[in-house]
């Protein structure tokens, strides 16, 4: 059945209109405003048209934090993917065990971040952490406030830490959902395993995965407070990612001009990715929806 | 295909198992230990366990008010969210209007706004709001995300009842809000649950504008426990005690949803 045109419908968006144009609409304006003035006090501004971008977009500072975040978001994409299908299937699908598993994954996901920053940092300390003390004692030379290796070791193991079960929960509830009949069918066509999952279970994950890339992608391009609390983003800046410097600018520095100029290229960034995304992966989604 | 669980299959789930708990319980460990015990006599277990650290959280006002903080911004947050969001989600699971699909991707696209991007234009708009430094500023800041979320999950978990239904009331003789309030919340709920959950989650574990919006009177625990960092030296003990206790609030949330978990982190789309 198709939905029915109703443009009155309008009135019911109309409240989450007014609450997400009050907090985004009016501030985003506000950053475009700072993007192209020199605002020396309130009384005090000049125009000065697209000065900031080109400054920013010069910025050696900012491109070396852009490559370390496409570095990174890369890295947990690549590792928190396959290990979150891994996961998932190696779960039982029903039954008193699953269920405690899935509220056992999901603790890691209801923890606050810095709280998980804080975790990761007594953890992997060298002094008082049992990674650290661990790593320490195997005679590795292992400090994550000194080394850089080490500092993006940690973070990835400790995003991987944080974010995995995401995934994994997507993608149980997503080989849930095959009906079973499916895999009977397959076995009788004498498929192993690995055309099971090729044929089967992928094309039926299709939705889930898109959501879970998607999550991941936006979230770990957003990511501030666990390197904020674990490593400062040092040592020196070699774990500062955009987030991170965009705050140091605007808060840290008061540079209102380039921080307001960043956070336009910034968002529009993380939104064209987005969109692309949402595009590839919305005709698996209105299939499902019917 | 007959599920069996393999050696393999096993131990994959021990070994994650193991990765996940492994620094929670060294979290906890730390928890039941005085500072001085863990920086000079640190050992795989506690070897003299005290409960000092939390004596100290539930009797420093600046401790528990952290939490009280938090608790109030979350709560007002989740109200709001799923107040405006029911409508919303009604509209878009039901109907097709003008500017449809754009509207939904624009709230969408909300949701991947690095909250950094927002930091001053918030930190301007609730200073002159006179709402700085209140529950409620955080509160509303976000809504920012929670609201998307709130829309896009409870929209899932509304398309998935039929739309006969609806029409079947209104032909009996139920006005409109009797129906959606009587009738269709009851077999939404829960998606509401979910979506109650959701919003809890993301609001407690948010720090960057909770910290921004905030400077005394309304300060979160996630920032009673960065500021504790930077003053005098790490009091590690009291640090990983209050860590505990921001873990508890989040266990009992999702106990109740259990049962609706992996839909609701699929936002309600399988």
């Amino acid at each position: 059945m198709r939905k029915r045109i109703n443009n009155r419908a309008w009135l019911m968006v109309l409240p989450v209109l007014f609450l997400v144009a009050m907090s985004a609409v009016i501030p985003l304006m506000t950053v475009v405003n700072y993007s192209v003035q020199d605002i020396f006090d309130d009384n005090n501004r000049v125009y000065v048209g697209l000065e900031w971008f080109i400054q920013i977009i010069r910025d050696p500072e900012l491109h070396a934090a852009l490559w370390r975040q496409i570095l990174f978001s890369a890295n947990v994409l690549a590792i928190e993917i396959p290990l979150g299908i891994l996961i998932a299937k190696a779960m039982p699908r029903r039954g008193s065990v699953a269920t405690g598993l899935l509220i056992f994954f999901a603790i890691p996901l209801l923890i606050p971040w810095n709280v998980v920053g804080t975790i990761w940092q007594i953890f992997a300390r060298p002094d008082i952490g049992m990674a650290g003390m661990s790593l320490t004692s195997l005679g590795l030379d292992y400090n994550y406030t000194a080394n850089p290796v080490d500092a993006w070791f940690t973070l990835v193991a400790m995003d991987v830490w944080h974010w995995t079960s995401l995934v994994v929960l997507l993608v149980f509830s997503g080989l849930r959902a095959i009906p079973e009949a499916y895999y009977e069918a397959a076995q009788i066509d004498g498929a192993n395993r690995w055309q099971m999952f090729r044929h089967i279970e992928l094309p039926r994950l299709k939705t889930v995965l898109g959501i879970a890339v998607l999550l991941r992608l936006m979230d770990s391009l957003m990511i501030y407070t666990e390197p904020f609390v674990l490593t400062g983003g040092g040592p020196g800046n070699s774990t500062t990612f955009l987030s991170q410097y965009l705050t140091r600018m605007a808060v840290g520095q008061f540079d209102l001009g380039p921080a307001a100029a960043f956070s336009l290229v910034y968002f529009i960034m993380i939104l064209t990715l987005c969109w692309l995304f949402y595009s590839l992966i919305s005709p698996a989604e209105e299939q499902t929806e019917r | 295909m007959k599920q069996s669980q393999s050696v393999v299959a096993n131990s994959v789930i021990f070994v994650y198992s193991c990765y996940l708990i492994l620094p929670l319980y060294w979290l906890f460990s730390m928890s039941i230990q005085s500072s001085q015990d863990i920086t000079t006599n640190a050992g795989w277990y506690p070897k003299s366990p005290t409960m000092a650290n939390f004596q100290e959280i539930f009797t420093n006002p600046v401790w528990y008010e952290g939490f009280l903080n938090s608790l109030t911004y979350v709560l007002i947050n989740s109200t709001i969210s799923i107040i405006v969001a029911l409508p919303a989600a009604y509209a878009f699971s039901r109907y097709r209007f003008l500017g449809d699909k754009h509207l939904f991707f624009w709230l969408l696209s909300n949701r991947m706004a690095p909250p950094a991007v927002f930091l001053l234009p918030f930190f301007n708009m609730y200073s002159s709001l006179g709402l700085f430094d209140t529950p409620l500023a955080v509160a509303l800041a976000h809504c920012l995300f929670t609201v998307p979320l709130a829309v896009w999950i409870l929209e899932g978990f509304m398309s998935s009842v039929p739309r006969q239904i609806d029409e079947l009331a209104l032909l009996d003789g139920h006005s409109f809000v009797h129906f959606f309030c009587r009738i269709f919340l009851p077999l939404i709920r829960a998606g509401i649950g979910v979506t109650v959950f959701f919003c809890f989650m993301f609001s407690w574990v948010e720090l960057l504008l909770a910290r921004t919006l905030t400077a005394s009177a309304a300060k979160p625990i996630a920032v009673v426990m960065t500021r504790t960092i930077s003053a005098s030296g790490i009091d590690w003990g009291l640090l990983a005690a209050a860590g505990v206790l921001t873990i508890l609030p989040g266990l009992v949330v999702v106990f109740f949803v259990r049962n609706y978990l992996t839909r609701g982190f699929a936002l309600g789309r399988v």
